[in-house]
This record gives C-alpha cells, structure tokens and sequence, in this order.
C-alpha cells in the first residue's frame, strides 16, 4: 500500500486541497489513516483541529479503520418506504454484523447513508460507491458474492 | 396527455456524451462563439431577459445574479457549478451530466465570459466519482479541442454533506473547509471563493445557458410558465408505475406528473400524498394535484418546486412514519453552525419519532408547530429554514394522521 505521506504530497499544491487528499487516502486504504489527519495538518498549514474537524465533518469521509468493500445502505425516505429496512437486515445476517460495523476478516464495512441519487431503482445501496439498485434480501449474497 | 419537452435533455440518448465531436456535431459551442460576439453586457440582459430561473430550488433570476458579479471590479472571478445534488429523490443532474456533460462545461464557460471570470469549478458530490470520471474526461477533451478558449475548469468532489448544496457552504467545501454556510450579506456573487466575486449555479441551470443564447430570450420566454419559463427536468420515486426521469414546460400540473408520466399509481392503490422538490418539501394532498409546477404557483400553496423530485405515496404509508424518518435525515445533515437547526432538528426527530411509536400527545402537536415556525424563520441558512416543511405541512394536510397515532 502507498505512504499516506505520498498520497498526501500529491494534493500540496491544491488550493483548499486538504479534501481530495482525504478523497485519495480512502481510494488507497478505504479510510483516512489516523495518523495522516497529524501529517495532512502539516503539508495543508492547518492547525491540527481544523484537519481533524473537515475530516469528522463530511459522513463520507471515515477517520480510522474498517473494512476494504464499504457498503452503504441509503435510509432516506424514497429508500425507507420502498423496504430499505429488510435489506439492512439480510445485510447484517449475511455478513454477521450490525450496522456500523466491519466484518472481522476486513473485508467489509457496513454502513448507513443518506440519498445517493438512484432513486429511479429504490431502495439502492453502494459498495466501494457503485450502485445497486432494486435491492432485494434475496439478491444480497450474489451482490457480495463479487467482494469476498 | 401532456407532452415531454427536451431543452436540457436535448441530446440524451441522441450523442455519446463521452465524445465531445457528438456535441459539436449537434451544434455545441456555436452558443459560446456567439456569447462573445455579444459583448458581456448585451449577453447578460439576454439571460435576464429570458427568465431563467435557478434551478437548484431557490429560483433567483440568473442573469440577475451574472450582473452583481459582472458590476465587481476584480482581477480574479469565480464559476461554479453546484453539482452536490443531494436532496433525496433527486437524479437529475446525474442524468444531465451523464448524458451530456460539454453542455454544462459550455454554459459555464458562457458565464465565465459573462462575468470576466478564467476559471471554473464544478462541485460534484462524493457519491457520485463515476460521474467525476465523466467530467474529467470531457473536460480533458475541451482542452484538447481548445473550444474552450482561456477559460479553465476543474472538478472538486463533495464528501457527503447534504448542507453542501448550499452555495456558501459549497465554496467554504471548495476551500478545504467544514461546510458551514456563511452569513450573508455578503453574497457569494461580490465576495466568494477565496473572497472573489464568485457565481453558483446548478448543473441545470447551466445546461439550460447555451440553448437560450442560441435560440434567444425571446423564444425562451415563451414556453411553460410566464413567471418560471423554461422546462424543468423531474425526476419521479416512491409509489408510481414508473420512476423515471423527464422534462416538461413548467406549466404542467403536478397530476400531469404523477398519471402522464408516471404512469399513476402502483399496484392499483390510491393516490395519498406527494412531496415535491426533495426532503424538506412540502407534502401535498390530492385535493391541490392541479397545480402547476412552476416555482410561484408551487409557493401559493405552501409547497417547493425545490430540486423537482416527486416522491409519491400511496394510500397504504404511513405519513407520520415517513416524517419521521425526515426528520432523522435533518438531524444528521444539520452542520451544527447555528443553534436553532442544531436543536430544532434534533428536537423534532425526537418528537416524530415518539409520535410515530404512538406515545405522542397533542400537545406534542402544538410544540412542533411552534418549533417549526421558529427554526423557518431563525435558522441560519435554508437548510434548516426548510426542515420544517414536512411536519408543518403533514400537520396541516395530513392532520388526521396524527390524530390517529396520538396516545
């Protein structure tokens, strides 16, 4: 895996750039490392609670581990009504977790969120952001049949 | 039966939108050539003159807005086109990116030229980095073709923040910070990004740019509603035969929406609400379905054109339940900046969700009607201004609703 030093070095010169760095640090590890938030505080010129309040900010950003294939699950309310509900569970019994949580293999995340724009296919979750839509419990194990 | 009508939509399906050739083809960036024959001005009082409404939901004339920032004298200008579309049940500017995204890139080059402005950005939001892709792509292909001229543009993603969508929490997100709006005055068009005159608008409002300097004010003018012209792109969810996405002249009625193009009702049921304009939409009862679309005849009944997501409900949901789960969405997109969209939002989710487990009491009604008028009016940015609009107009049309889940 890329330092995070690297990945970081590469957004310097950005203006405002602290968050594409964050952006480039989840593509590589699926989450922002601790310790980077101390380093990108550094190269941005930040005082350490500011790069540490823009990464808490933003509920896609997620500052600490978890797992490698994030899936989100959409509870907004077109989701909500078109039974958003019993594919949180068929997800939390496939994969033997509860919701905010990561499997422990590191393999997945499992995760809450609100719209993601595919309210033509209620409801909709994500995996490392690809939708999927028309979700159902039953097509749940063949969706993540495809990250194991 | 009402007729679709594609203005933004013009080239969907019609050109690969990934090769910018399809585009010049059909007749791209003619407009921008023609915007600069215009002079600055004369370009400017053409927008104003047709009516374009912004259409990420707040409806401030857009030639208007051109010209504050046009009359700043200042060596650096800004364009940015709010792609953060995140108001639930909206797919819109996905689907006009996706389909044709040089229309965007030319019309804020359009206004980049309006204004004195070199450089662009386009916010996109987090949830969307395969349409970030398409961006970068038809940008890179601008450059190539040079069609661009001296105007720069680049993609910021957003990172999952609804509040976002407001522009001054947008451009603080652009600057690397926690996306907390501004107080204004000063509005963005004088000081924004980095304190530089600074033009928002929505991706489709700026799809709309090219097609009114190529065919005129005049003609713009004239289609849909006298005092919202245009189209506006719809995107349908929740309990109709088909969800999908259209575009109609703004004078078209909300039942138009549901039984034309939606198809009606799923599954055979009746018809109980529909709430238009995304989340923090007002929730409209059958009896108000003839309205038209258009942003001031929405408001005369208490609802939002907003964003133009129609989230329908059938007889069968529960609204107070569904209300409840709104108010959950606002407590977590409240950025925490001002106290009364901090507290109110927490407090109505609170209230709701009691409600909706059947031990509320009346005078629960009472208290979050009054909490609500408050937040409307003291909160500091329109996210929480709105966030009351499901309660208090489920309050008003839906009251037996309550009453029925009172304890």
């Amino acid at each position: 895996m890329a330092d995070y030093k690297e990945i970081i070095n590469q957004y310097k010169d950005l203006p405002g750039g602290i968050i594409e760095a964050y952006h480039a640090l989840q593509r590589e590890y699926s989450y922002i490392p601790e310790d980077s938030i101390a380093y990108g505080a550094q190269v941005f010129d930040l005082p350490l609670a500011k790069a540490y309040g823009v990464a808490t900010f933003y509920s896609y950003l997620k500052v600490g581990e978890r797992g490698k294939n994030v899936i989100r699950i959409c509870e907004s309310a077109p989701c909500h009504v078109a039974g958003a509900k019993e594919v949180v569970d068929a997800l939390e019994k496939e994969l033997g977790i509860k919701m905010g949580e990561s499997t422990a293999d590191g393999k997945f995340a499992l995760e809450f969120c609100e719209c993601v724009g595919q309210c033509q296919a209620t409801p909709v979750i994500t995996v490392n952001s690809k939708p999927y839509g028309d979700v159902t419990p039953e097509k749940i194990p063949g969706i993540l049949a495809a990250y194991k | 039966m009402a007729e679709e009508m594609r203005i933004v939509l013009r080239n969907m399906g019609k050109i690969d939108p990934l090769k910018i050739e399809d585009y010049i083809n059909a007749g791209g960036y003619k407009s921008l050539e023609k915007a600069r024959q215009m002079g600055q001005e004369a370009l400017i009082e053409e927008v104003k003159k047709s009516g374009l409404r912004g259409r990420g939901g707040a409806g401030f004339n857009c030639g208007m807005k051109w010209s504050f920032s046009y009359k700043v004298q200042s060596e650096q200008k800004y364009v940015v086109c709010n792609a953060d579309e995140g108001e639930p049940g909206t797919y819109k500017d996905r689907t006009i990116m996706e389909n044709d995204p040089q229309s965007v890139l030319e019309g804020m080059a359009i206004c980049g030229y309006a204004i004195g402005a070199n450089k662009g950005y386009i916010y996109c939001r987090g949830e969307y980095p395969y349409v970030v892709d398409i961006l970068n792509q038809a940008i890179a292909q601008a450059k190539e073709k040079g069609v661009l001229g001296d105007f720069d543009i680049e993609v910021r993603m957003g990172a999952g923040a609804y509040v976002c969508g407001e522009e001054s929490a947008l451009i603080e997100s652009i600057e690397g910070n926690r996306g907390e709006p501004r107080f204004k005055p000063p509005f963005p068009p004088v000081i924004g990004l980095w304190q530089k005159p600074t033009i928002v608008n929505n991706v489709e409002t700026f799809a709309n740019i090219p097609i009114i300097v190529e065919k005129g004010a005049d003609w713009y003018k004239s289609i849909g509603a006298e005092k919202y012209p245009g189209t506006k792109v719809v995107t349908l969810t929740g309990d109709v035969n088909k969800r999908t996405v259209f575009e109609v002249p703004t004078n078209t009625t909300i039942r138009q929406v549901i039984y034309d193009f939606g198809g009606g009702i799923k599954d055979g049921k009746k018809f109980k609400a529909v709430q238009i304009g995304g989340t923090s939409g007002g929730f409209i009862p059958e009896s108000m379905l003839d309205t038209p679309i258009d942003f001031d005849s929405m408001t005369a009944i208490g609802a939002v054109l907003g964003s133009g997501a129609v989230f329908v409900m059938d007889e069968a949901r529960d609204i107070v339940n569904v209300v409840a789960r709104i108010a959950g969405f606002f407590e977590h997109e409240s950025c925490g900046k001002c106290n009364p969209c901090r507290e109110g939002t927490k407090r109505i989710h609170e209230m709701m969700e009691k409600l909706d487990a059947g031990q509320g009491s009346s005078g629960d009604l009472s208290l979050l009607e009054r909490l609500g008028t408050v937040m409307s009016k003291a909160c500091l940015c329109g996210l929480g201004q709105a966030a009351p609009a499901p309660v208090l107009t489920t309050l008003k049309n839906f009251n037996s609703e309550y009453q029925a889940k009172l304890n």
